[in-house]
């Protein structure tokens, strides 16, 4: 099983660009330039980001470096033991919601502290790619067209995060084990 | 929202600093914390160009309004309100596929124009519809088939394997994403 998976896993970013490649060739489609043509927007977007990494940066590592992670942390310690969730990664089942570039910032630390193919660094790295944030996407969503009540929105997607969340533990320590 | 989070965040945080005495932990964060995001979004601007160059490709061959065709049928069952023809449907899938491919930030515009288009059908200008709320749940559960900056950051931190976790992540998300759209028909009734 595991085996099979790795190999899908290897493969899929190879696969992807040389399908979008051969069936763009196909198609007639100018591939090098029209690359360049998109490519160049990576670089409006990155500085377009920018304001926004700075502000959640800003804020995250005040609420961290101060100590009131850890503390809000130690509320989720007994039902994270619970699912078998390791106390390092349980800042970021917190952070993951309000902050993305928070939360990656997060999982590059418990990567680089705890080593990428430790435990707890695949199942940060996988709870970092199973969810969105989620304020920070529905203040844009909502906020660019207007809608002020968001119904069961909030529910439903911290419902999902928390279930994200557990599957992740569960599928790491099944698989990694 | 997001503003009295950010609001809150930084003046709990100042006051578990003064208890803590860390204040002085505080100058340090305002000076690299801030120097970190403008490197942090520098770095990551090589592969949003690769990405959104390949999206343009795949977008200019019709691969993305193919791959929209074919979870056509899927659409009707999670979105039965938004009308068979409406251009509501074709910026919902450009969206996912967008996502799938860890394009966030194209993904983001389509997504906006998506969310434009679900808005011309309410009635209620102000107020979330059942489409809408799903079509966030959705996107928020995140439908991405390649985590490309985690995959970055575990080579970075000298990963064995960087793609090892692509497996868990998709079966985590497969599971994260069927439980939002459950709870979503659950409770859009009210």
């Amino acid at each position: 099983m595991y085996k099979i998976l790795n190999i899908i896993s290897i493969v899929s970013i190879p696969l992807m660009i040389t399908i979008i490649l051969i069936y763009g060739y196909i198609k007639g489609v100018k591939l090098y330039d029209t690359f360049v043509e998109g490519a160049s927007e990576g670089f409006k977007t990155a500085v377009k980001i920018m304001p926004y990494l700075i502000a959640v940066f800003l804020a995250i590592g005040i609420f961290k470096e101060s100590g009131a992670l850890e503390t809000f942390s130690n509320i989720f310690l007994i039902p994270g033991r619970l699912i078998g969730l390791p106390k390092e990664v349980i800042p970021l089942v917190i952070l993951k919601p309000i902050s993305g570039s928070g939360s990656l910032a997060m999982v590059k630390e418990l990567v680089h502290t705890y080593g990428a193919d430790s435990l707890i660094g695949r199942i940060a790295s996988t709870m970092m790619g199973s969810s969105e944030t989620i304020f920070y996407t529905m203040a844009i969503y909502f906020g660019a067209i207007g809608v002020k009540k968001s119904r069961h929105t909030l529910t439903c997607a911290l419902i999902s995060h928390l279930a994200g969340v557990i599957a992740a533990v569960i599928v790491c320590r099944m698989i990694f084990n | 929202m997001i503003n009295i989070i950010w609001f809150c965040m930084i003046i709990i945080g100042m006051i578990f600093a003064v208890i803590n005495g860390k204040l002085d932990m505080i100058n340090q964060v305002v000076l690299e914390n801030t120097g970190e995001a403008v490197t942090f979004a520098i770095g990551l601007t090589g592969i949003m160009a690769t990405w959104l160059g390949l999206m343009r490709i795949a977008e200019k061959s019709g691969l993305i309004k193919s791959v929209g065709k074919a979870i056509s049928p899927l659409m009707r069952l999670i979105f039965p309100e938004i009308p068979k023809n409406h251009p509501a449907n074709g910026a919902i899938v450009m969206n996912i596929v967008a996502n799938m491919f860890g394009a966030g930030n194209s993904a983001t515009a389509l997504g906006l124009k998506a969310m434009d288009e679900l808005q011309k059908l309410n009635k209620e200008k102000d107020r979330a519809t059942n489409a809408m709320s799903m079509f966030l749940v959705l996107n928020m559960s995140s439908v991405q088939l390649i985590p490309l900056t985690v995959l970055k950051v575990r080579s970075d931190a000298g990963s064995l394997n960087p793609t090892e976790i692509i497996a868990t992540t998709l079966i985590a998300t497969g599971i994260s994403t069927t439980i939002g759209i459950i709870s979503c028909k659950l409770m859009e009734r009210k």
